[in-house]
Formats: C-alpha cells, sequence, structure tokens
C-alpha cells in the first residue's frame, strides 16, 4: 500500500516535469519573445540586448529552463512582464479568490448533487425523478454563459437583488464579498450539479439491480438500512473520481463565468497573460494547473483505494 | 393440514411486452411445501423456477407482476403484504440461498457483519450472544477459523466458501422455510459434492424445509424428497423424488433423464429435438408438443390439465402418460461412438510450461518469460488424427490455459507445439501464418460473448469463408447454406442477429464458424457448460457427427466428466497446471486410477437417488501449485510422506496403456478405497 502511494506520488512528479518541459518548450519555439513584446518597434539592438540581461535571456535555454525550475519549486517563478511585479504576488491573490469560488461551489453543488442523485434513483420513474431529471438534463444543457446572462438580467437587473458583477476588490473580507459572488457561484454549481446528479443516479440504479441488494432485501434488511449500508457506499465509489475532476476544474478557473461576472480568478489570468504574451506567468499558471489536476486526481485514486476493500487486499497480495 | 408451510394457489405471474400483450411466465402454479421436507423444482432456463421460488418470498423482480393467485404463509398471502411486515418475515421465517454467492454478498461489508446484520433483525441476542453466534454458524457451515473468516471481504473467500457464507447468513435467523436458488451451479464438482452434503446435513438437523431450484437433475437427486418439474412456466410433473427420477411419467422429464450423459455409460445420449418455447408464443395446445415423441393431434389443440394420480402419487400434465407408466427407463443404451482415429500424429505438446506470472522489467524488454514454478508445466500429451481427447479438471487446473496456448492466444515459457509431425507451432499468434491459423479454431463457452451481436449470422459464417478461401458471391452464399445445414439449421437462420435465436442455435452457429475454416484440429472449450441438458446432448450429438464426416480431431476442455466421458476417446486428467493421469476413457473411469480422478469421479452427482457421491478430500482451494513434489499433495487422502512432497512423481503404465503419475505402487492404487 505505502510502495503505491510512494509510486503514484513519483509518477505526478514524473508528469509534473513533462510538462514543465513542454510549456518551456513550447514558449521558447513562439515566435518573438519576452524581450521583443515587451520593447515592441524598439526590440532591437542595445536596447533589446540589455533586455536579454536583464530578464537572463541570454544565456542558453537549457541553463534557462534549470534556473527556473529550481526557482520555480522554491516558489519563485520570476517577474511578469505586464506590471513587472514578482509573479508569485500576481498569482497569490488569483488563487485565492478561484479557492474562494470553487470551494463555495462544491460546498453548495456536491451535497445536492448527491441528494438530487440518489432522490432521483430510489424513486426512479416516478414523480420526483422525472421532475428532478427534467431539470437536471435542462441545466446541463444550457451553456454556462446563457445560465449566467440570465441569472444576471433577472436577479440583478429585473429584481435587483444582488449585484450583477463584482464590483468590490476581493481583499475585502468574506461578508462583504459574499453577495457579489453569490450569482458566480449559483451559475457554476448549477452546470456542475446537474451533471454529477446524473452520473450518481446512474450508479445508484446500477448498484440497486445487483444481486446483493436483492439479497439484502430477501434478508429482510429495512429499505433505508439497505439503502445507507449496502447500496450507498458501492455507489459513491465510482463518483469520487467524479467528484475529482469537478474540484479540479472548478480550481482551475472557470473562464467563462468569470469573465461574464468580471471576477480577478485564475481563469481570467490564462487569458489576458496569454493575449499579454506574458510568457513567464502563462509558464507559471501550466505548472501550477497541472500540480492541481495531478494533486486531486492522486488523493481521488487513494481516497478510492482506501474506500474499496475490493481493491485494497487486490494491491497487497501484488 | 397444519403441517403444510407454504401453499401457492393459482399463481400467475407475467409482464406486459411491448405491444401491451400480457405475457406469462408463471401460468396457474399450485403446489404446497410441507413442514420438514425437501421439494426439487427443475427445468430449464425460462422455465420460471426462479421466479416461483422468489414468489415464495413474496418477491416479484422488477419488471414482472403479479397477474392472479397467492402465495400462502401461515394463511397470509405474501404477494399482497406490506414491506414492514414482509421484512419480518424475509429471512426470519423464510430464507433464501443464492445462486451466485460471490455477487450476493455485499463488497463492501466484511462477511461478519453480513451474518451480524441478520442476528440483529431476527434474534434478540446482544453483541456478546451475537459474536458468538457468528462464529457458530460459520463453524457449523464447515469454514475454517471462523474468527478470521469473519473478518474478511467477500472477495477474499473462495466461491465454495462463499457459498456456505451465504448457507450461515440464511441460518442466522433460524427460518422455516430455505429457498434455495441454484445454490452449487457455478461451484467445482468437488466443492458442490460437498456443498450438497452440508445442505443434506442441515436439512436433518434443523428439521428446516427446502426447496431445492436448479437445472440440474444430479443434484436434484441427492437433496429432493419430492420434484416439481417446471416447463415454460407450468408445472408438468410433480411426485416424490425416487418414482420421479427412475420412472418418469411425463415425456419431457423422459427425455430430459435421458439426455443427460451418465458417468456409468460410455457413448452419447439421446438427444430431444429443438428447445424451449419462448413465452408468449404457445397460443393453444401442449407446450411441449413440438418436441414431444408421444404426442397426437389432441395435444396439438388442447392443453392438458395436471392430473392427480392417486395410487402413484403424483400429479402430470400430460394426455398420453399412460404410455410411459410402463416404459421402462432401466434399458438405457447409448450410441456408442465410432472414431477412425488413425496412428498418424497431428498435434504434439511437449514439455509445455505456461506461465501468467508478472515478468521483471529486464525480462519484458528482452521478451522472455522467467518464472521457477509456472501456472502450468511439463505437458507432453501427443494428440492423433481423428481422436477426441478431453482435458478435465477443476477451475484453476490449466485446462484452458493449454487451450489458449494452443490456439496461439497465449505465449508458453518453455515446450513445442508440433503440427503434423514436423511443422512447429509459435506460441505467439503473430508469428503464425493463415494456414497455421485455418487449421486450429477455436469453439468457446458462450457463445453469447462469442458471436458479434451486430453480425448477422451470414456475416459470421462467411468470415472465415472469406478470410482463408477467398470466397465471393454465389459461391459464398451456397458454402455458408451448406455449412448451416451441417449443423441443422435453416436457409432462413442467413439473416438473423444472434440476440434473435436460442442458446443451442447460437453454439451451433458458433461451430459452423468453426468448421468453415475446414480445420484439422477444433479446441472446444466448455462448449456445452451454458447450455441446458436438453439443448447439450443434441449439440454433443452434433459434434461427433461433424466429426465423422470431416474426420477433425476435437481437442475438448470439460469440468463435466459425464460429457467428457460421453464424447472422448482419451482423457487427460489435469491438476494445478500438472498432468495426473492420461489414458482411453474407458480405463481413466476405472480403477486404478490418480487419486485426484479418484476424488473428481466420486463427486460427480447422478441423476440417480441411490448413487451417492463419495467424498474423498477436502475441498481446499489451493492458489498455486506447490514448488517441489507432486502437484496434489496438498489434498491427496492417500499421500505416502516426503517422498510426496519432494519428489515428483513418476509416470506408471497400467495394462491397458494408462499412465498415472503418482508415487504409489500400480497395484496399490488398484484397490478401491471406498
Amino acid at each position: 500500500m505505502l510502495f503505491l502511494i510512494i509510486k503514484r506520488i513519483l509518477l505526478g512528479f514524473i508528469t509534473l516535469f513533462i510538462v514543465s518541459i513542454i510549456t518551456f518548450v513550447g514558449t521558447e519555439v513562439l515566435p518573438g519573445d519576452a524581450c521583443t513584446t515587451y520593447l515592441e518597434r524598439q526590440a532591437f539592438g542595445e536596447q533589446l540586448e540589455a533586455c536579454y540581461r536583464r530578464l537572463g535571456l541570454n544565456v542558453p535555454a537549457y541553463e534557462r529552463y534549470v534556473s527556473w525550475a529550481f526557482n520555480a519549486i522554491q516558489g519563485d517563478f520570476g517577474y511578469s512582464l505586464s506590471g513587472e511585479m514578482p509573479i508569485k504576488e500576481v498569482l497569490g491573490p488569483r488563487i485565492k479568490n478561484s479557492l474562494v469560488l470553487a470551494s463555495a461551489a462544491i460546498f453548495i453543488g456536491i451535497p445536492i448533487a448527491l441528494i438530487l442523485g440518489i432522490i432521483t434513483a430510489l424513486w426512479r420513474d416516478k414523480l420526483p425523478d422525472v421532475a428532478i431529471s427534467t431539470v437536471t438534463i435542462f441545466a446541463m444543457t444550457i451553456p454556462e454563459f446563457i445560465s449566467a446572462t440570465l441569472l444576471i438580467l433577472i436577479i440583478a437587473i429585473w429584481l435587483e437583488w444582488l449585484p450583477g458583477i463584482v464590483i468590490v476588490p476581493t481583499d475585502v473580507s468574506f461578508l462583504e464579498l459574499l453577495p457579489n459572488i453569490i450569482l458566480p457561484v449559483v451559475a457554476i454549481a448549477m452546470i456542475m450539479t446537474a451533471h454529477m446528479a446524473r452520473m450518481v443516479r446512474s450508479s445508484v440504479i446500477q448498484v440497486m439491480a445487483s444481486e446483493y441488494v436483492q439479497m439484502a432485501i430477501l434478508k429482510g434488511v429495512p429499505y433505508w438500512k439497505m439503502v445507507f449500508k449496502h447500496v450507498l457506499p458501492n455507489a459513491l465509489l465510482p463518483a469520487i473520481n467524479v467528484v475529482a475532476l469537478t474540484i479540479a476544474w472548478l480550481l482551475g478557473g472557470v473562464v467563462v463565468t468569470e469573465v461574464v461576472f468580471n471576477y480577478p480568478g485564475l481563469g481570467r489570468l490564462v487569458i489576458e497573460s496569454i493575449s499579454n504574451r506574458d510568457l513567464p506567468t502563462v509558464q507559471a499558471l501550466a505548472i501550477i494547473l497541472a500540480s492541481i489536476y495531478v494533486s486531486i486526481n492522486l488523493l481521488a485514486d487513494l481516497l478510492t483505494l482506501m474506500l474499496n476493500p475490493r481493491l485494497k487486499t487486490l494491491q497487497i497480495r501484488k | 393440514m397444519t403441517d403444510i408451510i407454504q401453499k401457492v394457489k393459482n399463481l400467475s405471474i407475467g409482464f406486459r411486452s411491448k405491444k401491451g400483450e400480457e405475457i406469462l411466465i408463471l401460468k396457474n402454479i399450485n403446489t404446497n411445501i410441507k413442514k420438514g421436507e425437501t421439494v426439487g423444482i427443475v427445468g430449464e432456463s425460462g422455465s420460471g423456477k426462479s421466479t416461483l421460488a422468489l414468489a415464495m418470498m413474496g418477491y416479484v423482480k422488477h419488471g414482472l407482476y403479479t397477474i392472479g393467485g397467492e402465495c400462502q404463509f401461515n394463511s397470509s398471502n405474501l404477494l399482497k403484504m406490506k414491506s414492514k411486515d414482509l421484512e419480518k418475515i424475509r429471512g426470519r421465517k423464510i430464507a433464501m440461498i443464492p445462486q451466485n454467492a460471490g455477487q450476493a454478498l455485499t463488497p463492501n461489508l466484511k462477511i461478519g457483519y453480513q451474518i451480524d446484520e441478520a442476528l440483529q433483525l431476527h434474534s434478540d441476542f446482544d453483541e456478546k450472544e451475537r459474536e458468538k453466534k457468528i462464529s457458530e454458524l460459520l463453524n457449523k457451515v464447515r469454514l475454517p477459523s471462523p474468527e478470521t473468516i469473519a473478518l474478511r471481504y467477500p472477495h477474499e473467500l473462495s466461491g465454495g466458501q462463499q457459498q456456505r457464507v451465504a448457507v450461515a447468513m440464511a441460518l442466522a435467523g433460524t427460518p422455516d422455510l430455505l429457498l434455495l436458488d441454484e445454490p452449487t451451479t457455478g461451484l467445482d464438482v468437488t466443492t458442490q459434492a460437498h456443498v450438497l452434503e452440508l445442505l443434506n446435513f442441515i436439512a436433518k438437523d434443523t428439521g428446516t424445509s427446502m426447496v431445492y431450484v436448479s437445472h440440474d437433475l444430479g443434484a436434484i437427486a441427492q437433496v429432493s424428497d419430492r420434484i416439481i418439474v417446471m416447463y415454460s412456466g407450468e408445472i408438468v410433473l410433480e411426485g416424490p423424488s425416487r418414482d420421479i427420477l427412475k420412472s418418469p411419467i411425463h415425456p419431457y422429464t423422459h427425455g430430459l433423464l435421458k439426455s443427460i450423459p451418465k458417468l456409468s455409460l460410455a457413448g452419447l445420449p439421446e438427444s430431444m429435438p429443438g428447445s424451449q418455447p419462448q413465452p408468449g408464443t404457445i397460443q393453444s395446445g401442449c407446450s411441449f408438443f413440438d418436441r414431444c415423441n408421444f404426442s397426437d393431434e389432441n395435444c396439438k389443440n388442447n392443453s392438458p390439465k395436471l392430473e392427480f394420480l392417486k395410487d402413484l402419487n403424483t400429479s402430470v400434465r400430460c394426455f398420453n402418460y399412460e404410455k410411459l407408466v410402463n416404459a421402462s427407463q432401466a434399458s438405457q443404451t447409448f450410441n456408442k461412438i465410432k472414431n477412425k482415429s488413425l496412428d498418424k500424429e497431428i498435434l504434439n505438446l511437449s514439455e509445455v510450461s505456461i506461465s501468467y506470472a508478472k515478468q521483471k522489467l529486464l525480462d519484458q524488454i528482452f521478451n522472455r518469460i522467467s518464472d521457477d514454478n509456472p501456472t502450468v508445466k511439463d505437458i507432453n500429451i501427443n494428440i492423433k488424427k481423428g481422436e477426441t481427447i478431453a482435458l478435465v479438471g477443476e477451475s484453476g487446473s490449466g485446462k484452458s490455459t493449454i487451450l489458449k496456448s494452443i490456439a496461439g492466444l497465449l505465449r508458453t515459457k518453455d515446450g513445442l507445439i508440433r503440427f503434423d509431425e514436423n511443422r512447429n507451432l509459435s506460441s505467439d499468434l503473430k508469428e503464425r501464418d493463415p494456414n497455421d491459423l485455418r487449421i486450429i479454431q477455436l469453439i468457446f463457452q458462450n457463445p453469447d460473448e462469442s458471436l458479434n451481436p451486430n453480425h448477422t449470422v451470414e456475416e459470421i459464417i462467411a468470415q472465415p469463408l472469406k478470410l482463408y478461401f477467398g470466397l465471393k458471391g454465389e459461391e459464398l452464399k451456397k458454402n455458408i447454406i451448406d455449412l448451416l445445414q451441417k449443423v441443422r439449421l435453416g436457409e432462413f437462420y442467413t439473416s438473423r442477429y444472434p440476440r434473435q435465436l436460442s442458446g443451442g442455435e447460437k453454439q451451433r452457429v458458433a461451430v459452423a464458424r468453426a468448421f468453415a475454416a475446414k480445420p484439422d484440429i477444433i479446441l472446444c472449450d466448455e462448449v456445452t457448460s451454458a447450455l441446458d441438458v436438453s439443448v447439450q446432448a443434441a449439440v454433443l450429438n452434433l459434434l461427433q457427427q461433424l466429426k465423422e464426416d470431416f474426420g477433425t480431431t476435437y481437442i475438448f476442455v470439460s469440468h463435466d466428466l459425464a460429457v467428457v466421458r460421453a464424447i472422448s476417446d482419451r482423457v487427460a486428467v489435469l491438476y494445478q497446471g500438472r498432468l495426473c493421469e492420461v489414458g482411453p476413457s474407458n480405463d481413466v473411469y476405472k480403477f486404478p486410477s490418480h487419486p485426484y480422478t479418484e476424488v473428481l469421479l466420486g463427486a460427480v452427482l447422478e441423476p440417480d437417488p441411490d448413487i451417492k457421491p463419495k467424498l474423498v478430500a477436502e475441498d481446499i482451494v489451493e492458489e498455486r501449485p506447490p514448488e517441489k513434489g507432486c502437484s496434489f499433495q496438498g489434498r491427496c487422502s492417500r499421500i505416502l510422506g516426503d517422498i510426496c512432497k519432494k519428489e515428483i512423481p513418476p509416470w506408471q503404465l497400467t495394462d491397458s496403456g494408462n499412465a498415472i503419475r503418482c508415487h504409489i505402487p500400480i497395484k496399490e492404487l488398484q484397490k478401491e478405497q471406498f
């Protein structure tokens, strides 16, 4: 078991290493570099040389990769070009913002998704299922920019209950921030919840049809005890990986929603730095997003392994 | 009438088809289960036997519904009961032992908890007493070290152990009635015999009534006092077990018993034509009419009623049962098979060993296999042209593994596979040329999985014809129809899809596909074990007929020793991937034999209440073959001592040419143990 965990963590690092090389090479081969972008028309002669020296672009690429990677491991991603401030400082608040949005969506969305999924499965083809399933399929199919815009139109413009876009700086206290982020959270949670609820529904239905559930019924186990003891633990195992992917997706920034609500999260930073040709920031973002995906998937796999007795023994035997 | 525990009254269960028609799965069933008796319900798949058993617990599967009738337990109808009241009866008064315990135990809960759950629900014991009771129950079903078993998860037990846990769980509520739904199907022969013996013991010990549902007359014969025979949703025959097995007076039961291969008789049993009708297809007349040898005009138009014959104490649903009353079952003769096996060798395995061990990186890179204790080892078999050789053994004996290697699906570690005396066949499929592939064809166990569901029968059979012979157009069509006729399927089958065929028909298509390649050798992997008994005999007969016509050689893998006895010329007995005994089937089935062969033969269940299985060795499951010595040392009841544990036993030849690999001298083996 321990061996397996170590192996998985090592594999995660290898993935990150490959991602870092790909992004580094990718930004190298693009025509132009940070200095030509920064200096624009003055990008020649003495000025360009000076810029190269200042940014350390005058040494061979592999040397730059090594020093960049070495610093990146320590959390130093160098300087952003546009603002000329450390990337660390640019990223910090953005990560925090994305985290706030994501965790709000997760805490609301996942429990609702589980409950809806279980209800629809247990009352399969009955009224609760038909009603909830219609709504979830509807929520799944509407693109988020439409649902977000509709939310702004109805709640913010017509009813004037909540602000339509995020107007306060994000470093205010949570209570002050809260009314601003309700709408983006709802917009994200809607689509995420719908997807997950459908997944949970089919998983629970599958388990309900299994022979061991039939056996539990024939053993005289009362309905709800059967649901909680025999059905849910087995039905929710496959959901862990889906939840993990959703969380990673949320943390990586939900670009569209952030743009619609003018929310300064990671997703918008990605778009901004790409259009500004802020290559050091793009590199840093690629590595950070990759780390988020790798670590959350790793956590999900380990959790599945711990909760599924079948996998646990199989691994030990090997 | 107080001794009746369950009363089934006019019970009909069915479903509604897409067209809105009501289709009956059970038609007007009436029967009583008495206190302390064991009733066997026998029938083929689709006869409604499991639906009946589940209805006796007040359970109707999703999609089915009760059309009429009652299942009375203590004079209340279970089918109309509220689920709260049912929860108090299920597990406490009536308990179920499921077909497949591996699937029926909840995977995330420990064995101990699952039994404890039943105790909590159905007894008043406190925690301490329950803990003691769990150990007691596990002990009663003869599981070793109950304390450790209780802490395990279901997947950590073997199939036989899981089945025992299911029995323990059912006994936890001390039920008055036990329903057993094919409780031994899917277990190895030896395990099956042990579980049946346990069930018999429990029935006597606790006085519990049992309803034993099975397709296997052999198992039914061992346990039941009374037998109910079902066909197409109806009871066709019901009476005392002995009478039904010795002199069945319904044509279906008569034919069914005749179609079962027997251990004591060589040769192929008679087969019954056709197969059971699909639910809803019979409009009028007797549902067995199409397949019956005793039918007349009356049977075609009128459905017979279940008639109780007082002097025979038997109920029968047949107009012409009198024709069968005095027809003796004993004078059974089998069509002896005649094989023209030539002296020419067609396939030779020498020193073949196969490993499933995960290979180290270095070995993977150099594409070699290293394993000191491979799954299959030292296989030397010489197969002659035109003979049928059978590989038998329990699951894990390596019989299918060897077959896969011959087919080229699995690489061998060592050894040679030689075709036609001089051509070496690579065990790697990629290195075989098209002709190498053509000469060896495989027929799989389960035609549902081996036939592509998106291809019509025509496309399925056309594939080898196009691939190996490049046939096209008219000629292709003609060949396909020819092949279909050879397997006794008409031309109109060409446009059908596998899902539109019955199990037997599907297997015939698989046989036709194998013969399409005009192979020299056909590998048959448990080809009849997914089929119903009455269909099994027909497929065996077909295989034999084709073999006589084409002079093909069969390598036949089966766990069913009676089937092997019926069709094979020679038998090779395998244990843990090592050969134990090889010889002409007549001799292998007689003494002297290898101790393992003795175990296998002893465990076979015959559909005869007078022949009881002999349980020679424990049904332990060994995970891997022993490192040294005889492969069977772990379970052998005749073990000599150190020599068996250290030295690989020598091959000994009997007078008739039967080779036995054992340290015990032939003369000693001659003495029957029991």
